[in-house]
Parts: structure tokens; sequence; C-alpha cells
């Protein structure tokens, strides 16, 4: 502005006002000129291999928890040039791989070759991070052999799967089944039910006849799993490259919320969670029944409510009156990843390959494996199985077999809603059916907020 | 207060020398006191200066360095978290400031006038220990008060309705809980600030309201609390910008309560939430711009109507 007449004190105050208006209509325009929102990646195009030695090092992270198996693997295999890394294997959340992996991928060197890494993980790792990167997981169906693919239990792998390559192998699943306390079953004279609608009759006869029993708990941060995913409620299902499908207004999920509040009005489900604060103490010995995954007898029946052993036992997925097949839900579980920056692919495939599926390693491991084969190892190892009151191989393979997988895998967590949505409106007082709709427009924003297409019919 | 001390203001030349020769001095003992700044001003630049260019450079630009104007603004302010962040942290900075305005300036003026020398300096003490604690161990000191099976204060909890955790932090008690938490962490510090305060006021001064027959709240209202007043306002400003950025209380209690708070809750947790889960350090950035804003305004709205900065006797 090129006052330089002296203005009348009014006419210079228009004037700087004016100038304050073009400026700011400037930025605005100027806003135009780039996207202000992030990059998102074209889908990977062909993997192609850095060039190979095969004597080089590969260096592998893992969590604590798989720490021994690498170092296993190590001692059985002093050859191989290893450099093992703990780290905290993504858990609770944790974006720790994803942002080293940014920066990597920003100075083009440093990357790990095999990594322990928690499903969601796979969502940005089968994807590069900008246009110049490339993604960060290597395709493994290209690696390793078809059949190996093919033994791992139906559905474990789905969360692996995109464009039609498979980006990780999986090292456990958490198959939802319905475990049970045998001794007080027996002692009530309740027969254990297969469908959800003997379930919730059942819940109606226990508030009854024994108030203050509990046939489950919906207040956990992944209670939707247990619960919502085995209704094959569509509230995370991935229908293409970056399209969403969240209809929470589905019978499949209406027909679950209402058996749920049904029996929370009988107060045989609780509202609060088998992990909160003080559950274990007040409730640890009412539960008689809980639908929840294959780790729930050791880590929540064993570990935390210190029930003895021999009492607690499992059974099928419930199925729903006129459906032949069963579904399930999915609770947890780690995948493996090579890096499709590795020098020494053979060697990364190969301990990857050692540490899923192999009986060596897979037959004594902490949680469920979902290479079937070693789970078949698995079950006959009685450290792993001596502390339920029955034999549980047979709902462990097929609730194994039964995940439903139309629950996907999504770029955001599934736990989130549900945790800060639905569970304090279920605190106060609201009903499930009632908070279907407030739990769908969380997640309509959230799949919104990291790039989806978001649909609800 | 201003009359009393520059009562000899326009008075005579000599007065006027006195003056000129004190400003020279002054300005002799400047260049030392350039020196003793330096320090600070490095650092200053450094962690404070600095980041915030940066946050400014990171605001206006993408994630391929190219400039978009006000673009990562827009983007912020129409995500969904933005607006009830926002409007979380202003019905709890409204609360924060009244309880803690009110109540610190009230037990100030009673410590200093009502009660015996002694026994208020050991409620001063006592007061100010809590504060002594580190931001996340008072949080935790908090998660056992406030669950009722753990809590001191269990039946005070029940009588009042909960009887689990999860009810007790609903969302629509959060703010409250935050207040309870930051009061007890932080106003015994300004309640000795306010008591300090109140001592510079010379006794004459009560002393001649009291000989007008000001009672004790009367002097209170209409003398010790005007003299205080920048003490006030500093407070007032210092809890502004502390409360604008709360993010340790929500976040611990968000983990501890297994994510039954929204992750999100405070526009401090949005923009590391935005930066270190999406990896969108612009849009970040663009939040704790607005947080300085808010902060530079508020602070701009107290300077000047409490005359905060207005040096005696100019």
């Amino acid at each position: 502005m090129k006052s330089s007449s002296p203005l009348a004190p009014r006419r210079r105050k228009t004037a700087r006002a004016a100038m304050v208006v073009i400026a700011m209509s400037a930025l605005v325009a100027l806003a135009g000129c780039a996207s202000a929102t992030q990059s998102t990646s074209a889908a990977s195009g062909t993997f192609k291999p850095v060039t190979q030695d095969n004597s080089s090092t590969i260096t592998v992270w893992a969590d604590s928890t798989r720490l021994p198996a690498v170092q296993a693997y190590q001692k059985a295999n002093p050859s191989v040039k290893m450099n093992i890394v703990t780290y905290d294997g993504s858990a609770d959340g944790s974006t720790y791989l994803q942002t080293k992996v940014r920066l990597f991928d920003q100075t083009g060197k440093g990357w790990p070759d095999v990594v322990f890494a928690s499903p969601t993980d796979v969502t940005w790792a089968s994807q590069p991070t900008s246009p110049s990167a490339q993604a960060f997981a290597a395709p493994v169906d290209t690696l390793v052999s078809k059949s190996t693919i093919d033994n791992f239990a139906t559905g474990s792998l789905s969360a692996c799967q995109y464009n039609g390559h498979t980006y990780c192998l999986r090292n456990d699943i958490a198959q939802v089944v319905l475990w049970y306390n045998k001794t007080l079953m027996d002692q009530f004279g309740y027969t254990v039910p297969t469908t959800w609608e003997q379930y919730e009759a059942l819940g109606a006869k226990v508030a009854q006849e024994h108030p203050g029993y509990l046939l489950g708990a919906v207040g956990d941060t992944n209670s939707q799993e247990s619960y919502f995913w085995s209704s094959q409620c569509p509230a995370f299902s991935l229908t293409g490259t970056n399209k969403l499908r969240t209809a929470l207004s589905d019978p499949n999920c209406t027909r679950m919320a209402t058996l749920l509040d049904t029996m929370i009005a009988n107060k045989t489900i609780s509202t609060q969670g088998f992990f909160s604060a003080d559950f274990a103490k007040t409730s640890g010995d009412k539960v008689l029944m809980a639908n929840g995954p294959s780790w729930y007898g050791q880590y929540l029946f064993n570990s935390a409510f210190k029930t003895p052993a021999g009492q607690i036992a499992a059974a099928n997925p419930l199925t729903w009156d006129g459906e032949s097949k069963a579904a399930t839900g999915n609770v947890g579980g780690g995948v493996w990843m090579v890096s499709s920056h590795s020098k020494n692919l053979k060697a990364a495939t190969a301990v990857t390959e050692w540490l899923t599926t192999s009986d060596a390693n897979q037959g004594s491991a902490p949680t469920y494996p979902a290479y079937a084969p070693a789970a078949k190892t698995w079950l006959a190892n009685p450290a792993n199985t001596s502390y339920f009151a029955d034999d549980v191989s047979g709902p462990f393979q097929t609730a194994a077999n039964e995940i439903w997988t139309g629950w996907s895998n999504t770029k955001f967590s599934d736990a989130t809603a549900w945790s800060s949505v639905v569970l304090p409106g279920l605190t106060a007082g609201k009903t499930l059916t009632s908070l279907l709709p407030e739990w769908q427009a969380a997640i309509v924003d959230e799949g919104k907020a990291v790039g989806y297409t978001v649909t609800t019919k | 207060m201003t009359e009393l001390k520059s009562g000899g203001r326009d008075t005579s030349l000599a007065a006027t020398k006195s003056v000129r020769r004190r400003d020279s001095s002054r300005r002799r003992a400047g260049l030392a006191g350039y020196a003793f700044v330096s320090g600070y001003v490095v650092f200053l630049a450094a962690f404070g200066i600095f980041p915030t260019l940066y946050a400014f450079y990171l605001a206006l630009t993408n994630d391929h360095g190219q400039f978009v104007g006000l673009g990562q603004f827009a983007k912020v302010i129409q995500d969904f978290r933005f607006a009830p962040a926002f409007a979380n942290i202003l019905i709890y900075l409204v609360m924060w400031l009244v309880v803690l305005v009110v109540l610190t300036v009230v037990v100030a003026v009673i410590l200093r006038s009502r009660i015996k020398p002694g026994l208020s300096a050991v409620f001063r003490f006592l007061f100010y220990i809590p504060g002594a604690l580190a931001g996340v161990a008072s949080v935790l000191v908090w998660l056992f008060m406030l669950a009722p099976g753990l809590s001191p204060v269990g039946g005070l909890l029940n009588a009042m309705g909960f009887t689990q955790f999860a009810q007790v932090i609903a969302p629509g008690n959060l703010p409250v809980i935050f207040v309870l938490i930051a009061f007890w962490t932080g106003a015994g510090g300004w309640i000795v600030v306010m008591y300090g305060a109140l001592n510079n006021i010379p006794d004459e001064i009560l002393e001649a309201a009291r000989m007008d027959g000001a009672g004790p709240w009367k002097s209170a209202w209409h003398i010790q609390i005007p003299m205080i007043r920048k003490w006030i306002a500093y407070m007032t400003i210092l809890a502004f910008a502390a409360g604008t950025q709360l993010f340790v209380e929500p976040q611990r209690l968000q983990s501890a309560s297994l994510g039954r708070l929204d992750p999100t809750w405070s526009p401090n947790q949005l923009a590391y939430v935005l930066a270190f889960q999406f990896g969108d350090f612009n849009g970040a950035a663009a939040v704790s711009i607005f947080l300085l804003l808010i902060g530079l305004v508020g602070a701009g709205i107290l300077v000047t109507r409490s005359g905060l900065f207005k040096v005696d006797g100019e």
C-alpha cells in the first residue's frame, strides 16, 4: 500500500484494516496452492528386492516376550549373523516402529530385516510411506511356499493381506471361545449353551436362581471383539482400497446389542471390565462364563482371578439359531514382517518361518499359534493345557478356523470409540442399542480422519 | 499505591536532576545486565523462540514442505476432535481460574489477618506440600482417591452415588476432577505468594483503614485485594497458560482407566495424537499455534487491564 500521503487518523485506520483484510485473503488464496492434507501413497507396485548378500547380518526387532524365541534361533543356527534388538513390539498402540520406519525411509537406510509387530502395523507397512519410498513389508507370499501360507488357520492371515499379497506371517491368534467354570456349572446343574439364544435363556435362569453370578462382561477395551465380532457385525469392514463400511444398524449388530442389553438388565453381564481395577477382587469368583479369547484361560482365570486348576473349561463358539456356520471373534495376536529393504532375504525369511511355524518354537509359545500344525503341537504340550478341567483342543481348533473375516484390520484402533464413547455411556446407564448410533458416528469420524471413504449402509 | 510512592514526582528541578542521575547510572549498569541476561537469552532462543518459529514453519507448510498458507489451520479446525478438545479446555479453564483466584486470595487474606502468625505458617506449609509432588505422582495419588474401592474417602464417594471408578470418571465429571488435581497441587504455592504480597502492604495503611472504621472484611475488599491486584493478575496469567496446556492429567487418567477417556480430551493431547500417531506434525503444529495465540490474547488482556507491567513512578 503506497499511502504515503498524510491521511486523517480515521482514514489511516481504515487503510490499515483494508491492508489486513487483503493480507488475510492473500493467505487464504495461497492456501489453495498446495494441499494441507497428508500425502496418501498410491497402491504399492511390484516388489523389487535390493541386491542380495546371503552372508550379511540380519537385524531382528522383537518384543521382550518373543526375545527368548529369537535368541533360541540364534543358538540353534550360530552360522547366521544376527543383530537382535528388543523394542516395545508395538504393544498398547505404540507407534514406535511406524515412527522409526518413517525416519529410515527419509534417510534411506537403517531398516531392521525382521520385526515382530501388531496387525495394525501391517496397514501402513504394506503401503509406501511416501511416493518415493518402497513399502516396508515385503510380500512374504513371494518368499515362502504356498503350502506354508495355506497351513495358517483360516482367516488368521487376513490382517496381513492387501492387494492380493500377504505382507506378514501371524505369530499367534486369539480366537474367541466360550469359557465356563465347569465346577460351578455342574454344581448348579446347567448345561453349556451352544447358541446365543440358549446363552440368553441361561442368563434369565441364573438371574433368578443364582443372582450375582456372571455370564460375561462388556466393560473391557476389547469386549467389542468378543461380542460384536462374533456376531458378524459390520463395524470395521474394509470393502475396497480405502473404503470402510461401518453399519451398526445392521441386524447382525442390533441382535447382539439387544441380547447384551437384556443380560445387562438382569445383571448376568457386567458393564465393568474383567480387567478393571477391582473386578478380580469383588467378582472374580462369580464368573460362571466368559465369551472371550483363547488367552483368557491362562491370563484371566489363572493369573487374574486365581481360579484353582481343574475348574475352567472351554466350549465351541456360540452360533445363532438358523445359522449353519458359526463365526467368532479374535482379540489380539502379533505378526512377523520381513523388510522389503533386506539385503539377506534368505536368512530373514528363514528366521521368520522358524518363529511362526516351527514346532520347536511355537509348541511352547506363550500364546496359541496361528500356524495350524504348530497349534496341534502346542495343544499336545501339557504345560499349555493342564490347568483346564477338560480338553480345550476341540474348541480351540474349531474356533481358530471360524474367525469371521469381515472385521477388518483398519488404520485406526477398533478400541478407541468403544472405550471412550460406548463404555462411559453404559456406565451412565444407557443401553447398548441406544449407543449404537453414537458408536457408529465415532467410527465414521475416526475413519474419515485417516483417509477412508466411509459408508454406513 | 501509585500515589503514595510517586508523591514527589513533579516537584523541583533538583528532583528531576536526581532522577536523571539515577537514569544514567542505570544505563551504565545495563552492560553488566546484558551479560547477566545473555545466558538466558541464548537458551530462550534455542528452546523457546526457535521451536516457536519452527512450529510456525510447520503450520504453514505440508509434509512435502510446500507452503499451504492457512490450510493446516483450516484442516485442524475441521477435524472432528478439534471443537470438543477446545470446548473441554475452555470449561476447565473457567472453572480452574475462578476457583484458583477466589480461594487462594480468600485463604491468603484469612491466613494474613485472621490467624495467629505461628499457626498461619503451619497452614502455609501444609498447603504447599502437595505442590512438591511432581505432576505424574500427583495424578497417581488422585487415581487412588477417586477409586471407590481403594479411596480413603470411599464412603464419601459411595454417598455421592459412585461405586465404580468408571462412574467417577464419567465425561461430565472430568473438568471437576482436573480442577481438583490442579488446585491440590498448584494452589498451595500461590497461597504462599499471595501471603507474601499481602505482607508488602504497609501496616500504616491497614491501621488507617481500621481507624476509619473498616472491619476486617471491608479492609480486605477495599484495601488488601486492590493492592495485590497485580499479583492476582500475574497468577491468573501463569495459571491460564499452564491450564491451556493440560496434558499429563488426562493422559494418565486415560491409560489408567483403560481408555475410557477420549484420547484427545485436551488440545495438547490432540496435538500429540496428530503428531505421534498419525505422523501429522504440520497439523499438530497448527494446533499448538492456536494454543499460543489463545495464551497470548489472554495474557495481553490481563496485562493491559491490570497494568501489570506499569512501573511505579512512570
